[in-house]
């Protein structure tokens, strides 16, 4: 499974900005005020253009315009897009991770399913999502776009899930009595103890799943199926048309966009993110250098801000413990508790009977499907299963071939980590699929043209995450051993042998477990393109998933999905699985 | 303070309390034997005891954060439900919660009870004061040291305004000034009646603590844990720690604590389900290096062979819970005896004392081959197997049935450890596989 992966910059902390006493308050207060009040118009305006064009009638054809001038308002569709998806991620994640920490019987179902559910190639729900969308909403733009959000979500939700399960279970027990014997409702309790705990991982691995969103918005805004064109003004729809189109130029345009867009997330939401976030650390000491950021200064100097915090969150927090607490004391005194018991147990078995019946019901469905496949079908589709095997694992071996060395040369100086760290970052964080176009342009002439620039955007989305763990592992090893290994005068060899390589990795089985996941998921872009007005392609699997959902053979489609599924899920338990836990146990740099 | 009377009613009282765990063969693991206790109001209590000996287990029967297996928690005479008692704990690792600032903290179990900010605030800003606080309120736990952070934890305990305070270890996580002067200020709140707290239930393994605080100490036995004595403390506050009825009392403490208690070994084990055979009870390994044990023999032999075990502890700066073990090792592989809470060198302690490293080794695996069943039963197994390997699986399933799964997984660490220091076999950490050493 994959575990967040490890960041470079954990160790910072400040004094929490928000909470800092109204004495500080500069004389530009009154100017950050204004600056904030209009963010906040800005903010209401946009949100008006979304819902005018949401909530409007299905143009007949929409034209996904190629002006520059466009930009903004398709950058804006496109974050709202992203914005909503990672919203509903969040809370869904939330829930499931609560109900998997919370509940015995709930978590020896759910933990697995969550495994199972991250190894399904999000892409291949596509057809089915917008066309059940677009039916729920048959007059608005609204069905597109709930389809692309959902879509998006699917690709966001799982690690955050995870994530926040696993912090649920690692709070300490005297943290957890402490709750109990205080006597905390479980609002509180979420509140002021699950929450805060499980933060730090929420955040970085809320930052992985919207940089994974931007994949994914690229394929969903605009796609075929069957004899239907789906299309969404955004970002993603302007790249893809101007991919089709072969216009150079606006492709361009549109990826600097992108690049604007996503350095300006991160300087403004991300960044500040992460150094709050420091404040839920769960440590004793101070770590001894605080960082301190410019904008959670700023906001927390902005009296507006300090002042709807005090006037309106506190308050309401305040309210809703108390009142809650006390109608749980209310509630206590009334009703007995083993009755409680009972009717939610009969209400548990008759959701699981429901879901069962449901399970059963589309499991009939679609073995009927699949059994009017005939078996040359099944032959071709596992032969394409073992050319995308090859192409991921070769783009995985290209990766940790090139990241290894480069990773170890940044990690062990610490004046290139501080120069390469954010480049690095960057480039992580624009979609690979945003740079196909540009990368078809240049090597869809060259003989086997295709076939190379598939392997390339299989290494462009999951080299990043082998990079990022490598640099990690190699700052991990402790400068002891790496004098030690200079006393004993060990040769380069040596050196690597028995230094480097042990030392990351548990580092690169975490890179490498996720870029995994990301290079199967990546094959049906990779491999099967609109481009130049046509469509290019190779034999794979993810050429089968796309292929299939163009044409509308949803039993192919189904077939392909579960092979896919399968492999990814077999990949992870007998490969993945056992390296980690060799990393685990054996390789672990313990003190 | 007031000695227990047979008029005043105890506040707490747990009858015939129990700790088990099933097991799916029908026998039981007894973490805590069938004990009664009774805490009165105007005293404090103090709970001793060496680590791991379930002190935390039965501290949280009777807090009603862990469910008896059998027998009950009584208050006032009322059977304990779920989250009635009004009690606090002050806890070792303090449990704050580090992204709430101190007053916060104290704040968050008021709030639970569903107070109004403003009787909150007036209610906790004068408990912060009276634990010497004042000026910390907007601190968050990590700018505090570590005894800041404790006086913390006892102010958010003393904010509910419990009936009984309970501390699990509440200094042990400090160092010994800091522990020494938070000692003198918890007396200070208790004796000046600062607090409406009518009873302090303090566990603990420092003897002089117990000592110290304690209106009455209990002395807690092991495996499974029962109650091994019960002293009644009286000396006037502040007590004198070079006072010779102090010194007498940690003596006899010390002997107590050391004394092997035989009535419960002998006492057949509960946990036969009709119609099963007895088991013979395992030996419980105690959780030391072989190292350790040969640094505690190489001093007595500089000593002359005997000590006196308090002084021992006092001259190696080390607490009695860090030092039983190791002599509990001694004791079971015959290398020392222990009398009326003196240790004494046995010859063949003596041998291993001035031994090198490799006659150490082979004198360790006589007297482990000779004293401790599991190591002569893991040796049996794996001579039995023609490859002469077996999984550690194999021998934590053995463990199993006689052992809690943690405790089963740390008696099998130290097995391992000792019968690879005594070269009785080799064990491979990746792969799990212990393999006989051909001699």
């Amino acid at each position: 499974m994959p575990s967040p992966t490890v960041s470079l910059q954990t160790a910072t902390t400040i004094p929490p900005a928000l909470k800092r006493p109204a004495g500080s308050r500069s004389s530009w207060s009154f100017l950050i005020d204004i600056t904030v009040f209009l963010f906040v118009m800005a903010a209401i305006y946009g949100l008006y253009a979304v819902g005018h064009t949401w909530l409007g009638p299905v143009p007949a054809q929409v034209e996904i315009s190629q002006s520059p001038r466009a930009l903004p308002l398709y950058a804006l569709y496109s974050l709202v897009r992203l914005g909503l998806a990672y919203l509903l991620s969040l809370a869904f994640a939330l829930a499931y991770g609560y109900a998997a920490a919370r509940s015995k019987a709930a978590e020896t179902v759910l933990v697995p399913l969550l495994d199972i559910l991250q190894s399904i190639p999000v892409l291949s729900f596509l057809p089915g999502v917008m066309l059940a969308m677009v039916a729920l909403f048959p007059n608005s733009q609204l069905g597109i776009e709930l389809g692309s959000i959902v879509l998006i979500f699917t690709g966001q939700v799982w690690n955050i899930a995870f994530s926040f399960y696993s912090s649920l279970k690692s709070i300490p027990r005297e943290l957890r009595e402490a709750a109990i014997i205080y006597r905390f409702g479980r609002w509180q309790r979420f509140v002021e103890l699950d929450l805060p705990y499980s933060t730090i991982g929420l955040v970085w691995n809320s930052m992985m799943s919207v940089a994974g969103g931007w994949f994914f918005l690229m394929a969903c805004e605009m796609f075929v199926l069957g004899k239907r064109d789906f299309r969404l003004p955004g970002l993603g729809s302007y790249l893809q048309t101007a991919a089709s189109n072969g216009d150079t130029r606006a492709i361009l345009w549109g990826l600097a966009a992108m690049v604007a867009v996503i350095v300006i997330l991160d300087q403004l939401i991300w960044r500040p993110v992460i150094v709050w976030a420091d404040k839920f650390k769960f440590e004793q000491v101070e770590t001894a250098k605080a960082t301190t950021h410019n904008l959670l200064d700023f906001l927390g100097r902005a009296s507006f801000v300090i002042l709807i915090f005090r006037v309106a969150v506190r308050p309401v927090m305040d309210w809703i413990t108390v009142s809650l607490a006390a109608g749980a004391a209310r509630a206590a005194a009334t009703f007995s508790a083993p009755k409680r018991k009972t009717t939610r147990r009969s209400l548990l078995i008759t959701l699981a009977a429901v879901i069962l019946v449901g399970l059963g019901f589309a499991v009939y469905h679609a073995a009927g499907e699949l059994s009017d496949l005939h078996r040359a079908d099944y032959f071709t589709l596992l032969r394409s299963a073992g050319l995308t095997f090859l192409r991921v694992n070769g783009a995985l071996l290209i990766g940790a071939i090139w990241t290894v060395p480069v990773g170890v040369a940044i990690g062990f100086s610490p004046r290139l980590v501080r120069i390469a760290q954010p480049l690095v970052q960057l480039a992580a964080s624009i979609p690979a699929t945003a740079l196909f176009p540009i990368i078809l342009l240049f090597l869809i002439r060259l003989p086997a043209g295709f076939e190379i620039a598939a392997m390339l955007l299989m290494l462009l989305g999951t080299q990043w995450y082998i990079l990022f763990n490598v640099i990690a592992g190699a700052m991990a090893i402790p400068t002891d051993l790496k004098e030690a290994s200079k006393i004993f005068r060990f040769g380069s060899w040596d050196r690597w042998r028995r230094l480097i390589l042990p030392g990351i990795f548990p580092y690169l089985i975490t890179g490498m477990v996720t870029a995994s996941g990301g290079a199967w998921n990546a094959s049906i872009i990779a491999e099967y393109f609109h481009f130049q007005g046509g469509i290019v392609s190779t034999t794979g699997l993810g050429s089968a998933i796309s292929g299939a959902s163009d044409a509308g053979r949803f039993d192919l489609l189904l077939a392909s999905t579960l092979i896919m599924a399968t492999i990814v899920v077999l990949i992870n338990r007998l490969v993945w699985r056992r390296l980690y836990r060799l990393a685990a146990t054996r390789f672990k740099l313990e003190t | 303070m007031s000695t227990p009377s047979a008029v005043e009613a105890p506040i707490i009282e747990a009858r015939k309390l129990e700790k088990f765990y099933a097991q799916p063969d029908g026998s039981r693991i007894q973490v805590i034997a069938a004990t009664d206790l009774a805490v009165y109001p105007g005293q404090i209590i103090a709970l001793l005891g060496p680590s791991g000996c379930g002190k935390s287990t039965l501290l949280r029967m009777l807090t009603g954060l862990s469910p008896a297996s059998a027998g009950s928690v009584y208050w006032h005479g009322e059977p304990v439900r779920d989250g009635s008692p009004n009690v606090s704990i002050v806890f070792q690792s303090f449990a704050l919660f580090p992204w709430l600032t101190v007053l916060e903290n104290v704040e968050a179990p008021l709030e639970a009870r569903g107070m109004a900010s403003i009787d909150r605030h007036k209610r906790a800003l004068r408990i912060i004061d009276a634990v010497g606080l004042d000026g910390f309120e907007s601190a968050y736990p990590k700018e505090l040291s570590g005894g800041m952070k404790q006086r913390v934890g006892v102010a958010r305990a003393l904010v509910v305004e419990p009936e009984v305070l309970f501390m699990d270890e509440p200094f042990s996580a400090l160092d010994v000034l800091t522990a020494e002067t938070l000692r003198g200020e918890l007396l200070e709140l208790w004796l000046g009646h600062k607090i409406p707290t009518r009873a302090i239930f303090i566990v603990t393994h420092n003897i002089e603590e117990a000592v110290i605080l304690a209106d009455r100490v209990v002395v807690l036995g092991r495996n499974p844990a029962h109650i091994h004595a019960d002293f009644i403390v009286d000396m006037p506050h502040p007590r004198d720690h070079k006072s010779s009825s102090f010194v007498e009392l940690v003596d006899t403490i010390y002997r107590v604590l050391t004394r092997p208690d035989h009535e419960h070994d002998s006492a057949p084990p509960k946990s036969a389900a009709p119609g099963k055979p007895l088991q013979a009870k395992a030996i419980m390994l105690p959780h030391t290096r072989p190292g350790g044990m040969a640094g505690l023999l190489e001093i007595l032999q500089d000593q002359g062979g005997k000590a006196d075990l308090h002084k021992l502890a006092d001259d190696l700066a080390l607490e009695v819970d860090a030092l039983l073990p190791t002599i509990d090792t001694a004791v079971l592989l015959g290398m020392l005896r222990l009398a009326e809470g003196d240790a004494f060198i046995t010859p063949d302690g003596q041998a291993f004392a001035q031994g090198d490293i490799q006659s150490r080794k082979a004198m360790f695996r006589k007297a482990a081959l000779a004293h401790i069943p599991l190591l002569c039963q893991m040796q049996n197994a794996l001579k039995a197997k023609s490859d002469r390997t077996l999984s550690d699986e194999f021998f934590r399933d053995l463990l199993d049935e006689h052992f809690s799964e943690d405790e089963s997984r740390r008696q099998l660490e130290t097995a391992i450890q000792w019968g690879r220091y005594a070269e009785i076999f080799d064990y491979d950490a990746a792969t799990g596989k212990l393999t006989l050493t051909e001699a």
